[in-house]
């Protein structure tokens, strides 16, 4: 037996791959099979599932319930919809941002004399390698009524004897915007730097000599280099946005609530857990094919991402 | 032309996102030396030795002096108890993760078997889905499975099944399982088979072959798979936060509760901590990578 294992070389790698897929099958595969299933079911009286095979929860998502005024059988909420664009336009702009913020910041690390990188790309890993949620309580901190930036200006106002009234920071969408812009930075630094760093410094002296001008310059050859690192950061941001709660949790009180939170609610509070498997698998549903398209339109940053 | 010239603005734009990149962290650290207990502004920092002393919430002096809230912090038993746990769950979960994924790595790059497509897929899934998703896959699945089986078997109290420290061990695995492979996966790619193939000539075995050659070769890749599978443990949140159960909470999981209710210096102080870890978590791993190069 041992023997034909040794000269068989297919079952030496069935042998080697099988603990992983106990793992991947049991845990991720038949996870999100159960899912499916659930989110065809009801919820029951105290919070469980009975199966049935029930589109009602992904129509209730579109917006139609039965949960109605008198006289009418099925009416229309827009709320469902509003919670899904909401987060979709978050997800967007929080992109864009990054890419404005981190796009100078990684172009003067790729520049920067060799000594001086390490020390620079230090820098940038510390904040991203601190613990997520310590990170959004520093913005809590730093947002809140008697919170930083208010004593500050409270302080400035004092100066110059103005009555100082404190600004509403935390608890509204825009907090909600800036933490997700501060926690999602870093994976639009790394992978733009990665790809600027490539760019020979013959190309640059290549440009000056034949006369282009530094914004010529900038466009024609390091912004179109770096595209692969722009898309590998919008799918590293992108993505974890549109599942993200917390942010919204602490820094949106309930003024914001994105995709993330109506699924954690429907765990946790709701005790829906059939309404909520639909929203999980219409939410990987839409970065899937958001990612997709995105990929099949720039290009797919594989080799930045690996 | 000098090549490391820059535009103003350039610099100018680095050192604003560098501002807003360590503001939020220097506040964190400055807070956790404030004398006010209660107070959101900055009172000024502890500075006399003694026995602790409290006026209008304002610690005048304390047996530590400026580290009064991170004496208190080894204090707080549940912030010990979470943080037994999260070094349980990382450590466990590296140790088994990384044995599995390298064995993965090993196959996918050096065998040919019938379920190769499809491993090599299902270990992609957990890298582009959103973490919030699998946390409640994983969370129907047990649910699921505890409802059925203690009703089933007719279990009650104690010995119900629920979720707890193995769970989270179990679901931390999963998701470290595809990083251990890709980086492992990526230092094989890298290596000249024609060694592995010299060692064969000359007689070895393939068990042999593997530990005399291979293993040694591809061990900075294993060991860099295993950090990078510890930083994601300790630093998870959403999949822990859908598989832990009553008393196993980790650190992340513990912060957030507190956040919810309460906010004390003695988080800062937590913060404080953490960020002197990584600090020096990422100079020795930076270090390491300039040794490889």
């Amino acid at each position: 037996m041992l023997k034909r294992l040794r000269e068989n070389k297919s079952a030496q790698g069935t042998l080697l791959i099988v603990p992983t897929l106990i793992f991947m099958i049991g845990m991720l595969i038949i996870p999100l099979l159960l899912t499916l299933v659930v989110s065809f079911g009801q919820r029951s009286a105290d919070g469980g599932v009975i199966y049935t095979f029930s589109l009602n929860n992904y129509i209730r998502l579109l917006g139609f319930t039965t949960d109605c005024p008198s006289g009418v059988k099925t009416c229309f909420t827009s709320l469902y919809m509003e919670i899904l664009w909401r987060s979709l336009v978050l997800g967007f702009n929080t992109t864009a941002l990054d890419i404005l913020l981190a796009f100078p910041l990684a172009y003067f690390i790729a520049r920067a004399r060799p000594k001086w990188r390490d020390t620079l790309m230090f820098l940038v890993l510390v904040p991203m390698w601190t613990n997520f949620v310590i990170r959004v309580y520093a913005w809590m901190m730093i947002l809140r009524d008697q919170g930083v930036i208010n004593s500050l200006l409270g302080w400035l106002a004092g100066l110059i004897h103005v009555p100082f009234k404190p600004l509403d920071m935390l608890y509204t969408p825009g907090a909600v915007l800036v933490g997700m812009v501060y926690e999602f930075l870093p994976f639009m630094i790394l992978p733009i730097y990665t790809s600027l760093e490539k760019i020979d410094n013959s190309l640059y002296e290549a440009a000056a000599d034949l006369g282009a001008s530094p914004f010529r310059t900038f466009l024609r050859v390091t912004l179109p280099l770096s595209m692969p690192g722009v898309v590998a950061g919008t799918i590293l941001v992108f993505v974890p946005v549109m599942g993200t709660f917390i942010v919204s949790d602490l820094l949106g009180g309930s003024q914001v609530i994105l995709i993330g939170n109506l699924i954690e609610n429907q765990f946790l509070s709701a005790r829906d857990p059939a309404f909520g498997s639909a929203v999980s698998l219409v939410l990987m549903a839409l970065t899937i094919i958001v990612t997709y398209f995105y990929t099949r339109k720039f290009g797919f940053g594989g080799e930045i991402v690996a | 032309m000098n090549p490391y010239r820059r535009s103003p603005l350039i610099i100018a734009s680095t050192i604003l996102v560098f501002f807003f990149l360590y503001a939020p962290i220097i506040v964190l650290i400055l807070f956790s030396f404030n004398a006010s207990r209660i107070s959101p502004l900055f009172t000024g920092i502890i500075t006399k030795f003694g026995p602790y002393k409290l006026v209008n919430e304002n610690v005048l002096q304390s047996p530590c002096g400026p580290f009064h809230w991170f004496c208190d912090l080894t204090k707080n038993t549940e912030v010990l108890s979470a943080a037994r746990n999260t070094l349980i769950v990382a450590f466990t979960a590296t140790i088994i993760s990384t044995v599995v994924g390298t064995m993965a790595a090993l196959a996918l790059q050096r065998y040919n078997f019938r379920l190769r497509t499809f491993s090599q897929i299902s270990l992609y899934i957990p890298i582009v889905i959103p973490e919030v998703v699998m946390g409640i896959t994983i969370l129907v699945m047990f649910s699921q499975l505890f409802t059925y089986l203690n009703t089933s078997l007719h279990l009650a109290g104690d010995s119900q099944l629920s979720l707890g420290l193995w769970t989270v061990i179990l679901a931390h695995i999963s998701f470290m399982i595809p990083f251990v492979t890709l980086v492992v996966q990526a230092r094989l790619q890298g290596l000249d088979k024609s060694y592995e193939e010299a060692a064969m000539d000359l007689g070895a075995n393939e068990w042999t072959t593997f530990r005399r050659v291979t293993f040694p070769m591809i061990l900075p890749g294993v060991l860099a798979g295993a950090l990078l599978a510890f930083t994601l443990s300790i630093d998870d949140f959403v999949i822990t936060f859908f598989t832990n159960g009553p008393g196993s909470a980790t650190l992340p999981i513990y912060v957030f509760g507190l956040l919810r209710r309460v906010i004390t210096p003695q988080l800062n102080a937590l913060s404080t901590v953490w960020i002197l870890i990584v600090l020096i978590a990422v100079s020795l791993t930076q270090r390491f990578e300039s040794r490889q190069k």
